[in-house]
C-alpha cells in the first residue's frame, strides 16, 4: 500500500509527459499502460500494456490488484468463427527474450466493481504479480473512450 | 453353426460401423448449419422491431434506399465494443461527408442492460452517424437470426455475466442485398474500400 501511495505522489509530481513510464522488476520492463475512461462505475474497465522479458527465462503474469477496482481479472478477446468470447486467462504467459502485449481484441485486464469513476487524463496504480519476477507497480493512464492506441510513445517509437 | 456365428459377427460390426459413420455424418452437418457458410438475408427478408437511442421505433424495411453497415455489441464489453466503436468512428471519419448517406447500426445483444438511454449515452463518446438499436429479448433474437449472427449470455463472478456474440461488421447495399462483412480487427486498407463499394 506504501508503494501504491509513493508512486501516486511520484505521479502528481512529475505531471503530464509524453514519454511512456516504465517500470521494471527483474529482467521484466512493463510500460505503455493504459486505459479507457469510464461512465460511471458499473460497467468493467479495461488495462492494457507492454511487458518486455529481457531475460533468459520465461515468466507470466498471474495477477493483478488496483485500488480502481474491487476485482480485476485478466482476461483474453478469442475469436472462433466470427464470435467473440472473453474467456479467463489464469496467466499471460511473458517468454524469455521477448514481449507480450495486453491490447484491444487480445490479452487485456478487465476491472470488474470499478471503486472510481476513470477520467480521461487521470492516472490509476496497478500492481502486478509475475510469477518469478515479482511485484511491480505501474500508472495507468485514462484516455479516451474511443481510443485504441497509448498516446505516450516508447523511446524505440 | 460357425460361419452362422461369423456372420453375425460381421453383421453386427458392420452395423456399428454405420452408427459411427452416421453420428459423425450427423455431428458434421450439425456444425456446418451452426456456424459455416451461412449468410445474412437480405434486408427486405428481415422481420424484427427495435428501438434505438432517441427512443424512435426501427424496422429493417427503414434502411432501405440507403447502404447499411450493422454490428452487434452490448455496453458493458471493456475490451472489443469500444474497439469496434472506435474501428469504425475512424472509418466514417475517413469516408467524409460520403457516410451521411449510409445507416451505421449497433444492435445490443445485451438489452436487458442496454436501454435505449444508455445506449445513447454510450455512443455520444462515437461517431454520431452511428445509431443504436435495442429492444425486448425476443425481438434481438429475430435481428440476429436475420443476419444470421449468434449471441449468448456467459455467467460471471458474482451473479454477474457477460456476451458471447458475432464480432464482424455486415455490410448491404441500398437495395439491401448482404454485400460483404468486415472481421474484428481487419485492416482499415481493407475495411474502407469494403464500405465504400457499397456507397457506390
Amino acid at each position: 500500500m506504501k508503494r501504491i501511495f509513493a508512486t501516486l505522489a511520484l505521479i502528481a509530481a512529475a505531471g503530464p509527459a509524453l514519454a511512456c513510464e516504465t517500470v521494471t522488476t527483474g529482467s521484466l520492463e512493463v510500460s505503455r499502460a493504459w486505459s479507457r475512461a469510464s461512465i460511471g462505475t458499473a460497467r468493467p474497465g479495461v488495462v492494457y500494456l507492454t511487458i518486455r522479458n529481457s531475460g533468459t527465462a520465461d515468466d507470466a503474469l498471474i495477477s493483478i490488484t488496483t485500488p480502481a477496482a474491487d476485482m480485476p481479472m485478466l482476461h483474453q478477446t478469442v475469436m472462433t468463427d466470427g464470435i467473440a468470447s472473453m474467456p479467463h486467462a489464469m496467466e499471460v504467459p511473458v517468454p524469455a527474450g521477448g514481449q507480450v502485449a495486453l491490447e484491444p481484441g487480445g490479452y487485456h485486464a478487465m476491472l470488474m466493481d470499478l471503486t472510481q469513476v476513470l477520467k480521461e487524463g487521470e492516472t490509476f496504480p496497478v500492481t502486478l504479480t509475475f510469477r518469478d519476477a515479482g511485484e511491480v507497480t505501474i500508472p495507468v493512464t485514462v484516455q479516451n473512450i474511443g481510443a485504441s492506441a497509448p498516446t505516450c510513445t516508447s523511446p524505440d517509437e | 453353426m460357425r460361419s452362422a456365428t461369423l456372420l453375425r459377427g460381421f453383421a453386427m460390426a458392420a452395423a456399428a460401423v454405420a452408427f459411427m459413420l452416421s453420428v459423425g455424418w450427423w455431428q458434421t452437418r450439425d456444425r456446418a448449419q451452426d456456424t459455416a457458410g451461412v449468410l445474412p438475408l437480405p434486408i427486405d427478408r428481415m422481420s424484427f422491431t427495435l428501438m434505438d437511442q432517441d427512443g424512435k421505433t426501427v424496422e429493417p424495411q427503414d434502411w432501405l434506399g440507403r447502404p447499411t453497415m450493422v454490428f452487434f455489441g452490448f455496453t458493458w464489453c471493456p475490451d472489443i465494443c469500444p474497439t469496434t466503436l472506435s474501428d469504425i468512428s475512424g472509418w466514417l471519419e475517413t469516408l467524409g461527408p460520403q457516410a451521411d448517406q449510409m445507416n451505421t447500426v449497433l444492435i445490443s445483444v445485451d438489452p436487458e442492460r442496454d436501454t435505449p438511454e444508455i445506449l445513447g449515452d454510450y455512443l455520444s463518446n462515437f461517431d454520431p452517424r452511428i445509431t443504436g438499436l435495442t429492444g425486448s429479448l425476443p425481438q434481438i433474437k429475430a435481428a440476429a437470426k436475420g443476419f444470421r449472427a449468434t449471441y449468448r449470455k456467459v455467467p460471471a463472478e458474482e451473479g454477474d455475466y457477460t456476451m458471447d456474440h458475432t464480432a464482424g461488421v455486415f455490410l448491404f447495399d441500398a437495395d439491401g442485398r448482404f454485400a460483404n462483412i468486415i472481421d474484428y480487427h481487419e485492416d482499415p486498407r481493407y475495411a474502407v474500400p469494403k464500405i465504400t463499394r457499397i456507397i457506390k
